[in-house]
């Protein structure tokens, strides 16, 4: 009985303020505290917003982009860690690729920003990316290792037995079975670029300004109502992302 | 057998990934040691010396006599930066087992459930984890300023007299952790808990364990390995952190992660945030280990 | 015609020699079987004939062709796996199919030879079906046909029966010699399962420790082990030790009679004494009946025949025993196979 408390107290801390955003992006009132009415004002002055626009449009675009190249690697580097057996630097590469799981943001953004520096890399738009597929890409090797230990070696042995060559062998086989892994990848490293502040604050240039980066400014000068109304999209944004992921998932398991 | 090493075939395979970790991962920590060792100067880069081969090779050893530690000197002489450093281990610490003790019940809520609830139970319990983090640590602020929700709450129900100053302290900063990495914490207890063997706990009650016995002396210990994992997720990056000191901690709440921050964007101190990264690293350099150590134990087990 | 012909195979890994100068032959339409405990390197050599192991030493060679450098998916070769490894994304008919894509034949063949194979099988109406569907049969005989589908010179079966139970065990034994013979396919099976061996195979090559320890048709192993080991290894069997007296056995319970004894007089030596050669009788040594086990069609009886030894006899069925009776033993001159103990 008391367990069951726990989940909805859980539950509850967990979405509480979430439902709070929400709810206060449709009041007509500035105020958090006064209910003015049902509203959808700031939507619509969020419409004729063009910065925020601009970052919109900088976001998804990196976060697409960014996410396919951090998910084609980490299929690439999944598979030299569960197929290839012990090599020369294995335990480093492997440690590397953890590594974006547990260093500061801070220090991986002043990393990657000094690197740019020092080759004379103008930032912007190619850096972001180039960014976000780093920090992202620990993620996908990290689903995608998972996915292949799931996957039992025999049936490539199989494959290549009836005739198919090794790469033919995981193309025909391997990669089917992990399909839907890759599409979750994808979609995980989609929204980790999406909701990236930090990184993508010391990676970026001019021109190229990420929609959390926007929003972190106006949040900055004060709560404005057009915050809440932005984010509830972005919330939306994901929260469709995540239902797909769920579903392909479900698919597959039958 | 002898170690071939890699076929052609595969080590085309691994050189993309290991490339691209080389050079956008481990060379940028190379750069931030090196800038640490070079002094501020008000040009592009706002550092130096900064080496090329233009000047020829006979420039760059004296170039390299300038690196100094000038940099690290001012860290350690200064107290504030010491300051801030321990007040980051302190809070994140303190965050972390807050998460824990949150986290716990949670979990193992989520890991008794009836076995067809289970994949649902989490994948809500983590799905706030995909949304923006930013936005999530965004709406405490909604909830604890002096004009917010709670202090509104409390004042109608007549509770409090005058709004309780829960914004920019201390006590946000943690809240806000352990909202933020609440998931970090419930996914590596929930999978050590749903793992368990639910027979070991009849065994134990067979033998004469009341319920809470069964807990301290059969599911607490088994879980250990998933406490740990919790709580280094939490607490190596909680560390670090910068958007929820900047948000919800005021100019009284001390963070490595905004500190280094200010000197890099406000102050254009180059060096000195560089010397802060390394020195987090640094003071991070004992629980990374140990979690290098575990993972690779785990890892052995498989 | 000699269809695969091993020659001084050597394979260590690392301190473990896997493979320790193995050769055999397997002759054409052949039912072969390597039969071992496990770590006996038969499955070593298995993978090595299929392509999946590169021996360090020695030679493979198939239908007079050498198979060295030769990659698994280019060896005319198949082997049927352990777990099956049957592709669960594909249905019954893509997976039998799945090695005649590889070689690029035309869709309407693939279908013919898929709908033979399936009829072959006993599974007609099943191409449709997902793989998650079938029974642990079932799913067998589809590894078994899509194993054969390409038609290969030689099928290797890794354990193929391990994973059924006794009655399916049984049904499928027939089943898999009535394909052999039909296909005309080599088949070479590996397993630790005595019973499955001397059921299929036409002849027996038994291992031990990455060697072989004899090769020979199912009734030679039987009735004439090489060695100590196979005479333990297949079937059950009372091992004695003793020494060669006037032309017989004496064992340290009593006096057995030889027939031919190629040991001098005063050789230490070891008899195998199968239990099925142990009669009861009128005159014969003397012993009491200890304990016994009833099997159905035997009873399976320990006999204690003084100076701590015990010997295991299988009595017929309708014999009647009780503990402690005292009953007489019979063993036929030539029951035994004599072993030459070595010089300590």
């Amino acid at each position: 009985m008391s367990l069951r408390l726990m989940l909805l107290a859980g539950f509850l801390f967990l979405y509480g303020p979430i439902a709070i955003l929400v709810t206060m992006s449709f009041n007509a009132s500035r105020l958090v505290t006064v209910w003015g009415g049902f509203s959808t004002k700031w939507y619509a002055a969020l419409w004729s917003n063009e910065a925020m626009l601009n970052a919109a449009q900088v976001s998804f675009s990196a976060a697409a982009l960014s996410a396919a190249l951090a998910t084609l690697l980490g299929l690439l580097a999944a598979v030299a860690l569960a197929r290839f057996g012990a090599f020369v630097s294995r335990a480093l590469f492997f440690g590397a690729v953890h590594a974006p799981l547990v260093l500061p943001e801070v220090v991986l953004g002043l990393g990657l920003l000094s690197l740019f520096v020092a080759l004379g890399a103008p930032r912007g738009f190619v850096t972001l990316v180039i960014a976000h597929t780093t920090f992202t890409m620990c993620f996908t090797t990290v689903a995608l290792l998972a996915a292949l230990r799931g996957c039992d070696p025999a049936l490539e042995e199989a494959a290549m037995d009836l005739g198919a060559p090794p790469v033919q062998a995981f193309a025909l086989v391997a990669l089917p079975q992990i399909a839907p892994a890759l599409i979750s990848a994808f979609l995980l490293a989609f929204t980790l670029s999406l909701d990236d502040l930090v990184i993508a604050s010391f990676a970026t240039g001019p021109g190229a300004t990420t929609l959390p980066m926007r929003i972190y400014s106006q949040v900055r000068l004060g709560v404005t109502p057009e915050v809440n109304a932005i984010s509830t999209l972005l919330l939306a944004a994901v929260a469709v992302a995540l239902a797909l992921s769920a579903l392909v998932t479900r698919r597959a398991r039958e | 057998m002898t170690r071939r090493g890699l076929s052609l075939g595969k080590k085309l395979v691994l050189a993309a990934p290991y490339v691209w970790i080389v050079a956008f991962l481990l060379a940028p920590m190379l750069f931030i040691l090196k800038i640490s060792l070079s002094h501020s100067v008000l040009a592009r880069p706002p550092y130096a010396p900064t080496f090329s081969l233009e000047d020829g090779l006979a420039s760059l050893w004296g170039k390299a006599q300038t690196l100094s530690l000038d940099a690290w000197r001012a860290l350690l002489d200064d107290p504030l930066y010491l300051e801030a450093y321990g007040s980051s281990l302190a809070i994140a610490a303190v965050a972390t087992a807050l998460t824990l003790l949150i986290a716990y019940p949670f979990a193992l809520a989520m890991a008794r459930a009836p076995q067809r609830l289970r994949p649902l139970l989490i994948g809500f319990a983590v799905a706030p984890f995909w949304t923006s983090f930013l936005i999530r640590v965004y709406a405490w602020t909604l909830l604890l300023k002096d004009e917010g929700l709670i202090n509104h709450a409390l004042m109608a129900l007549h509770v409090i007299a005058a709004p309780l100053p829960m914004f920019a302290t201390t006590g946000a900063v943690v809240v806000g952790i352990i909202y933020s990495y609440l998931p970090f914490m419930l996914l590596p207890l929930y999978a050590a808990l749903e793992g368990q063997d639910p027979t070991l706990r009849e065994a134990a009650a067979d033998l004469g364990a009341s319920p809470r016995e069964v807990f301290f002396r059969v599911t607490l210990p088994l879980s250990r390995d998933g406490v740990v994992a919790g709580c280094l997720l939490v607490f190596i990056p909680a560390v670090g952190e910068f958007v929820i000191p900047d948000l919800l901690g005021g100019s009284g709440v001390l963070m490595i992660g905004r500190a280094l921050w200010n000197d890099f964007f406000a102050n254009h101190d180059w060096p000195a945030a560089s010397a802060m990264a390394m020195a987090l690293l640094a003071a991070l350099m004992i629980p990374l280990l140990y979690y290098e150590r575990s993972r690779q134990k785990s890892e052995a087990q498989r | 015609m000699t269809l695969l012909r091993v020659e001084n195979l050597r394979k260590s890994y690392g301190a473990v020699m896997a493979l320790d100068d193995v050769s055999l032959d397997v002759e054409e339409g052949e039912f072969f079987a390597l039969l071992g405990p496990s770590g006996c390197g038969k499955t070593t050599l298995m993978r090595a004939v299929a392509g999946f192991e590169t021996p360090d030493a020695g030679r493979i060679a198939l239908a007079g062709g050498d198979l060295q450098g030769v990659p698994p998916w280019r060896r005319p070769v198949n082997m049927m796996f352990q777990s099956y490894a049957l592709f669960p994304h594909l249905d019954v008919a893509a997976n039998i199919g799945f090695g005649l894509r590889q070689q690029g034949k035309p869709r309407d063949e693939i279908a013919q030879r898929v709908a033979a194979l399936l009829e072959l099988i006993q599974l007609p109406e099943h191409g449709a079906r997902r793989i998650s569907a079938l029974s642990g049969g079932q799913r067998q005989r589809v590894a078994l046909a899509r194993a054969l589908a390409p038609g290969p010179r030689l099928l290797l079966l890794d354990e193929p029966l391990g994973a059924l139970d006794k009655k399916l065990r049984e049904e499928t034994q027939f089943q898999l010699k009535d394909i052999q013979r039909r296909t005309k396919t080599g088949f070479v099976i590996v397993t630790h399962d005595q019973d499955e061996a001397l059921a299929l195979a036409d002849r027996i090559a038994v291992m031990r420790a990455g060697r072989i320890e004899q090769i020979g048709s199912p009734t030679e192993i039987y009735e004439r082990p090489a060695t100590r080991f196979v005479a333990g290894f297949v079937g059950d069997t009372n091992m004695i030790d003793g020494c060669i007296e006037n032309g017989g056995f004496a064992a340290p319970f009593g006096r057995i009679a030889l027939g031919i004894c190629a040991l001098p007089d005063g050789a230490t030596a070891s008899l195998s004494l199968r239990p099925e050669r142990i009669h009861l009788g009128a005159e014969g040594l003397s012993g009491v009946v200890e304990d016994f086990t009833f099997r159905g069609e035997t009873t399976l009886a320990r006999i204690d025949v003084g100076a701590g030894h015990m010997l295991r006899a299988s009595l017929p069925p309708g014999a009647r025993v009780a503990r402690g009776e005292a009953v007489r033993l019979v063993v036929a001159a030539d029951a035994g196979v004599l072993f030459a103990k070595p010089a300590p």
